[in-house]
C-alpha cells in the first residue's frame, strides 16, 4: 500500500493534537474509530434505539400499526399506572426489600473483611477468600435451585426435621420470611465478591497507624474503631451511595424465579410487575410506561445520590468535568 | 505464614476460637450445599432412597444419573446449547471489547469523547424490557441463538475497565511504535494484548460466565423449548420439580442398568449447570488483583 509518511509528531497521540486538522487527526486515528465502530454499533441498536422505543409509553402501541401507525394517548398510561394497586404493592416490595438489605445486607461485606483481613496465614486467607467469591459466579437459577435442596419443603432441612420426628417448615413458599429469605440468598451469593473492595482498602491503611496506637496502648477494639473504620469510610459512602442511587433494582431473576411459590403480594418488584402485566397480557405500552416510570426514578436517584457524594467530597460514579 | 506484627497483642484463646469457628461456618455454607448437591447426584436409588432424599453421607456411588443425561434427549441438547452460545458469545463480546477498548484508550483520538460517552452514559439510564424486547422481535431474532448474545454483547463496565487497564500503558511505547510504522492493529495484538492478559483473563470470564447463566433473555426471546439453554432447563426440571424420567419407566430397567431415581438426575443437572463455572473459576481466580476490580467497581 503506497502510502505518504506523515511528519513524526502527527503520529505520537500524546503530543499536542489540538493543533492538527481533521483531516489529518482522521488519517492518523482512522484504525482506532473502525476498531470501535461495531460496538458502538451493537451500543446504538440495543440501547439508544430501545431507549427511544420508550416513546410507546405515551402511545396505544400495537405490534401492527408499529410506531408510526399507533395512537398518541399522552399520558394515560402514566395515569393508569398510578392508579393501579399492584403497581404500588411492586413499589412498595422493591422499596421495602432495598431498605431491608441496605441494613441486613450492606454491612456483612465490611465486617467479613475485616474478619478476612484478620487471618495471619495468607494462604489460608486466599483459599477463604477463593471460597466465598464463588458463589457470585452461579446464575441464580442455580442459587435458587440448591436452597430449595436445601431448605425447601423437600430439602434437607424438612428431611432432617422430619427424620428426628418434628414438623417440618418450608422456609421457601413463606410469603412474611420472603424478605430474609431473598437476603440470605443475596448475602449468601454475593457478600463474599463484595469484599474485594473492603480488602483493597484495608490494605491500603497505612500500618504504622496501627503501630503507633498499639505502642500508645489502644486496645484491638479501639484500633478498629479510631482507624480501620475511618480507613474504610470514603468506599462505604461510595458504595452506600451507590447503593441508594439503584434503589428501585433489587435483581430481576431472583424474583421471578420465586414468585409463584411465595406469591405476588410478597414478591412482585418493580421489574416482575413490568413482565407479567406485559409479556403475559400484550399491555406493550403500559409496560413501556412503567419501565420508563423505573428508568426515570432510577435515573434522577443516581444523579442526586452523585450530587450528595461530591457534597461529602467524594468521586461518585462519575466526576465533574 | 506471615509472621504476627511485634506491636500486636497476642489472640486471646476465646478470641481464636470464636474466629475459627465464624469462619469454618462461612467456608461450610458455601461448599455443604455443593457436596450434597454432588453426592446426591453420584448416588444410586438405594443410597438415595435409604437416606430419605438427599445423601449426606457416601454410600453407593454410581453415574447413571450423567449417562441418562448424556445419552441424548433434553440435557444434552440444552449443554449444547449453553456451550455454543458461551463460546460464540465470549469469543465476540473479548473481541469487541478488547478493540473498543483499546479505539477509546488514545488521549487526543478524533472523536473518542464523544463516542466513550456513549458508553458512559448506559450506566445512568435503561432502556428498560419492553422496547428491548421489541427491537429483538422487529430485527427477527426470536427464537434465534443470537437474541441470547447481541443484546449483551458489549458491557459498558467491561469496556471502561479495559480501558482503564490499557490507558495505564506508557503512551511512550505504543508512540515509538506508531513512529516505527506499526499499525494500531498490530500494536494492539503484539504490544497491547501481551501486557494485559491478566485483565483479558478477568473480563473474559465474566463475560462467559454471564453467558453460560443467562437466564432472563432465553424467558424472554427464546419460546422453542427445544432451543432452550441449560439454565432453562435447571429451572423445568429442578426448580419447579418436573421429571426427567416418567416415573412408570423408574422400574424398568434400560441398557442393563436401573434407572436413576429422579433426585439424582435432578442434582445431576445442577452438577452440569455448576461444573463449567468450577473449573474455570481457579484459573481466573488469581487474577482478581487489585487493579482490575478497583476499577471495576469504580466503573
Amino acid at each position: 500500500m503506497l502510502r505518504k509518511s506523515p511528519p513524526a509528531d502527527a503520529l505520537t497521540s500524546s503530543a499536542g493534537t489540538g493543533r492538527l486538522p481533521l483531516r489529518a487527526r482522521l488519517r492518523r486515528d482512522w484504525q482506532l474509530l473502525a476498531m470501535t465502530v461495531p460496538a458502538v454499533g451493537l451500543l446504538i441498536v440495543f440501547h439508544y434505539v430501545p431507549t427511544l422505543g420508550n416513546v410507546i409509553a405515551f402511545q396505544d402501541y400495537s405490534p401492527y400499526d408499529g410506531i408510526t401507525g399507533s395512537p398518541w394517548v399522552g399520558f394515560y398510561n402514566f395515569q393508569w399506572l398510578l392508579s393501579d394497586p399492584e403497581f404500588w404493592t411492586a413499589l412498595r416490595n422493591t422499596v421495602t426489600i432495598t431498605a431491608f438489605q441496605l441494613v441486613f445486607y450492606f454491612p456483612v461485606p465490611i465486617a467479613l473483611a475485616i474478619l478476612l483481613d484478620s487471618v495471619l496465614s495468607r494462604r489460608l486467607r486466599l483459599f477463604i477468600q477463593g471460597v466465598v467469591y464463588m458463589p457470585h459466579f452461579f446464575s441464580w437459577v442455580l442459587v435458587v435451585a440448591l436452597f430449595q435442596q436445601i431448605l425447601g419443603g423437600a430439602g434437607l432441612l424438612a428431611q432432617t426435621l422430619r427424620q428426628a420426628g418434628h414438623e417440618p417448615w418450608n422456609v421457601m413458599t413463606n410469603p412474611d420470611a420472603f424478605i430474609v429469605l431473598v437476603t440470605a440468598q443475596s448475602v449468601w451469593k454475593d457478600a463474599g465478591w463484595g469484599t474485594i473492595i473492603f480488602l483493597a482498602a484495608l490494605a491500603a491503611i497505612n500500618t504504622n497507624l496501627y503501630e503507633a496506637a498499639a505502642v500508645d496502648g489502644a486496645s484491638r477494639w479501639r484500633r478498629l474503631w479510631h482507624i480501620t473504620l475511618p480507613g474504610l469510610r470514603p468506599v462505604i459512602l461510595l458504595l452506600l451511595i451507590l447503593r441508594l442511587g439503584d434503589a428501585l433494582n433489587v435483581g430481576f431473576e431472583q424474583f421471578f424465579l420465586q414468585r409463584d411459590a411465595v406469591g405476588a403480594e410478597a414478591a412482585e418488584v418493580l421489574d416482575t410487575f413490568v413482565y407479567w402485566r406485559t409479556l403475559m397480557t400484550g399491555a406493550w405500552s403500559y409496560g413501556a410506561a412503567a419501565g420508563l416510570f423505573k428508568g426515570l426514578v432510577g435515573l434522577i436517584l443516581i444523579v442526586v445520590a452523585n450530587k450528595v457524594a461530591h457534597r461529602f467530597g467524594e468521586q461518585g460514579i462519575y466526576k465533574r468535568s | 505464614m506471615t509472621t504476627r506484627p511485634v506491636w500486636q497483642e497476642r489472640p486471646t484463646v476465646f478470641g481464636l476460637t470464636l474466629k475459627t469457628v465464624v469462619l469454618t461456618l462461612i467456608v461450610l455454607a458455601m461448599v455443604y450445599p455443593i457436596y450434597v448437591v454432588v453426592l446426591t447426584s453420584l448416588s444410586t436409588a438405594r443410597t438415595v432412597t435409604e437416606a430419605g432424599g438427599l445423601v449426606t453421607l457416601p454410600g453407593e456411588l454410581s453415574l447413571d444419573a450423567y449417562r441418562e443425561l448424556f445419552g441424548g434427549g433434553v440435557v444434552t441438547r440444552a449443554v449444547l446449547v449453553s456451550t455454543g452460545v458461551t463460546v460464540v458469545g465470549t469469543v465476540l463480546s473479548l473481541g469487541l471489547t478488547i478493540f473498543a477498548a483499546y479505539g477509546l484508550s488514545r488521549p487526543g483520538s478524533v472523536l473518542h469523547r464523544p463516542l466513550l460517552f456513549l458508553f458512559l452514559l448506559t450506566f445512568l439510564f435503561t432502556p428498560g424490557m419492553i422496547p428491548s424486547y421489541l427491537i429483538v422481535r422487529e430485527l427477527g431474532l426470536i427464537d434465534s441463538y443470537w437474541s441470547l448474545i447481541l443484546p449483551t454483547a458489549v458491557s459498558a463496565f467491561n469496556l471502561v475497565v479495559m480501558r482503564a487497564f490499557f490507558m495505564n500503558i506508557p503512551g511512550e511505547v505504543l508512540d515509538s511504535a506508531r513512529i516505527d510504522g506499526a499499525s494500531d492493529f498490530r500494536i494492539l495484538w503484539r504490544i497491547v494484548l501481551p501486557m494485559s492478559k491478566g485483565v483479558t483473563a478477568v473480563i473474559g470470564l465474566f463475560y462467559a460466565v454471564g453467558y453460560w447463566n443467562a437466564f432472563f433473555n432465553a424467558v424472554l426471546y427464546i419460546n422453542d423449548n427445544g432451543k432452550w439453554p441449560l439454565q432453562l432447563i435447571l429451572r423445568q426440571y429442578v426448580q419447579q420439580g418436573m421429571n426427567l424420567v416418567p416415573n412408570q419407566r423408574a422400574v424398568d430397567t434400560v441398557a442393563g442398568y436401573a434407572l436413576p431415581p429422579n433426585l439424582a438426575i435432578k442434582m445431576a443437572i445442577i452438577v452440569v449447570a455448576l461444573v463449567p463455572v468450577l473449573l474455570i473459576y481457579p484459573f481466573v481466580q488469581r487474577h482478581f488483583t487489585k487493579g482490575v476490580i478497583i476499577g471495576a467497581v469504580k466503573g
